[in-house]
């Protein structure tokens, strides 16, 4: 498979088209603007929070398909979980998508979030598949402004 | 340059024997590269052209035989190191019809040299209430130096609108230029949409109501034949990189009058007469506004780049320009779901195209592009406003320059149709 199949995966496609839990939420408990001022990908992700459970999570903005999918996949992947947990996935992507190539990386951990692996070979490519979780990852921490990946 | 009248190099289209493209291309050494193994289509010359070796073999000249700093030592390569960077001064000073080398300012870039306006020339005579005008289609770095300046002195910005083929919508100029605007700041040529603006038009209202023209010639330099008196303007900021230059060396070109009016930008050794312990006396310009070591290498390779310009003759690489955009323009609209925005007719517009593709991030169009070899820019090209205008996010620009050919655009058109097949439903 080439670098570019290994980046835009049929999984990685399919959540581009119908990406999942993708709308606003009226009254989260906490919301978050990134932005990415290199492309223009801005994505906002809201939170709702049962104790220290994410009872829901949806998200809304306009970015390239890399973005879109990894915004897409996150909501899936940490919905009902533990804000503790989630912020573990959070640090488990970035280690995938920052790790020396070739290297491995907590594959058990990821579950489906490993198909974003194939973004680790496109530097610039990096912070599309970031941002949303760099949202969430200040959202939960209360900070209510823009996130920038810069 | 806007006029219906097709010059006579219209009729030489494209790739004609008078304007060598192949022979051109054997001057440049990295299009002989390959990316993602397949030939490098370099269709991203509004953010930086290409080098000729002879632009190269300047720079390596200058370091292995006659590094030395300029206008200090006595020596003699110090003595050859002075005087080239003079001559380079001369010979782009000459590039763009300056009356006189003293004339043109040694910037970092076209940014750096509006900085320079925007602080020195700004900072002396905006006042509270005034007004700079500039256009909907600026690049970021002919609008935030306005931005900052004008916050501090009170002043505000005004902007001239786009039509729908965005071109600058003149038809109230003369309703836009108040007696409160001091200063008209305006592309030559948009970085995304291509357009030529009438400069000089714009330069004779502004005149008339006793403001002031600075012109962004980032991309229009490279592009056009450039002459300052002809354009009628009052400051133009230029760069090397995009004119077969290096990058890291600019140009501030400016009446002598105003220049020599205006207080230093930056203060240090160099650009001064005498320094006391409470004050200092400046040199005239242009030393007045170099201060510190200049990019000397730079300025000496540009000059190179000047010359291999001017060799070639800027009609027949306007032309060339044109004809690539008369071809690419009909070619990319065969595409089905894309969107092409500037200028309809080639003859308003310089080499840059920008695109979108139907519901195809630009950053995906740019990057399944990469993997064919072909080089690309997409994003809001540091155009904000005029994408908020555009009613985008983010466009692709593809931009030619005087290596590129026919060939290249298929190249680019084939590729588009492979972006379609990996995003069928969003193209």
């Amino acid at each position: 498979m080439s670098d570019l199949q290994e980046l835009y995966r049929d999984m990685v496609m399919d959540h581009n088209r119908r990406p999942r839990n993708f709308r606003k939420m009226d009254q989260p408990t906490c919301s978050l603007e990134g932005y990415n001022p290199l492309c223009g990908d801005r994505v906002i992700v809201y939170v709702q929070l049962e104790g220290d459970r994410i009872a829901d999570i949806a998200f809304q903005g306009s970015g390239c398909a890399i973005s879109r999918a990894s915004a897409s996949m996150m909501t899936e992947s940490v919905k009902g979980k533990r804000t503790d947990e989630a912020e573990g996935l959070f640090q488990a992507v970035r280690d995938m998508l920052t790790r020396p190539p070739g290297s491995d990386f907590d594959e058990d951990k990821l579950g489906d979030l490993v198909i974003l692996a194939g973004v680790s070979a496109f530097p610039t490519r990096i912070k599309c598949a970031t941002l949303s979780w760099h949202a969430l990852h200040t959202a939960l921490q209360g900070q209510a402004a823009t996130v920038s990946t810069e | 340059m806007t006029s219906a009248k097709p010059l006579a190099t219209d009729v030489a289209i494209g790739l004609s024997p008078a304007f060598d493209v192949a022979r051109i291309r054997e001057d440049f050494p990295i299009l002989k590269q390959k990316m993602h193994g397949k030939p490098l289509v370099y269709l991203d010359n509004a953010a930086t052209s290409q080098k000729p070796q002879a632009v190269l073999d300047a720079l390596i000249r200058y370091y292995r035989e006659y590094n030395a700093n300029v206008h200090r030592g006595v020596y003699a390569i110090a003595e050859e190191a002075t005087a080239r960077y003079e001559e380079a001064r001369a010979a782009v000073a000459a590039f763009i019809g300056a009356r006189r080398p003293e004339e043109l300012v040694f910037t970092r870039s076209t940014t750096e040299a509006i900085n320079l306006v925007a602080y020195a020339w700004g900072g002396a005579n905006l006042r509270e209430g005034d007004e700079v005008l500039l256009t909907e289609m600026e690049h970021h770095s002919n609008i935030v130096p306005w931005q900052i300046i004008a916050a501090q002195k009170g002043a505000r910005l005004n902007y001239l609108p786009i039509d729908g083929q965005g071109r600058l919508a003149l038809d109230d100029l003369e309703q836009r230029i108040t007696p409160r605007t001091k200063l008209v700041a305006v592309s030559l040529m948009s970085n995304v949409l291509g357009t030529i603006n009438p400069v000089r038009r714009i330069a004779q209202a502004a005149h008339e109501a006793g403001a002031l023209v600075l012109v962004d010639g980032a991309q229009g330099v490279p592009h056009l034949p450039v002459d300052v008196q002809d354009l009628d303007c009052d400051f133009l900021a230029f760069s090397g990189h995009k004119m077969c230059g290096p990058t890291g060396i600019g140009a501030l070109w400016g009446r002598y009058e105003l220049l020599d009016a205006m207080p230093p930008f930056n203060g240090g050794g160099e650009m001064i007469l005498v320094v006391q312990h409470d004050h200092s006396t400046y040199r005239e310009p242009p030393l007045k506004f170099e201060a510190g070591t200049p990019n000397i290498a730079d300025a000496i390779a540009w000059k190179t780049a000047v010359d291999y310009l001017g060799g070639l003759g800027m009609e027949p690489i306007r032309a060339h320009d044109r004809a690539m955009v008369a071809y690419a323009l009909p070619r990319l609209a065969e595409v089905e779901g894309i969107t092409l925005y500037g200028p309809h007719d080639p003859r308003e517009r310089g080499g840059a195209v920008a695109f979108t593709f139907g519901g195809v991030h630009p950053h995906d169009i740019a990057q399944v592009l990469d993997h064919e070899g072909i080089a690309i820019r997409a994003g809001h090209h540091c155009t904000q406003p005029l994408h908020r205008c555009l009613q985008v996010e983010a466009t692709a620009r593809a931009s030619f320059y005087l290596y590129n050919t026919f060939a290249e655009v298929d190249a680019l058109v084939a590729a588009l149709r492979k972006v379609r097949d990996l995003f069928p439903d969003e193209s």
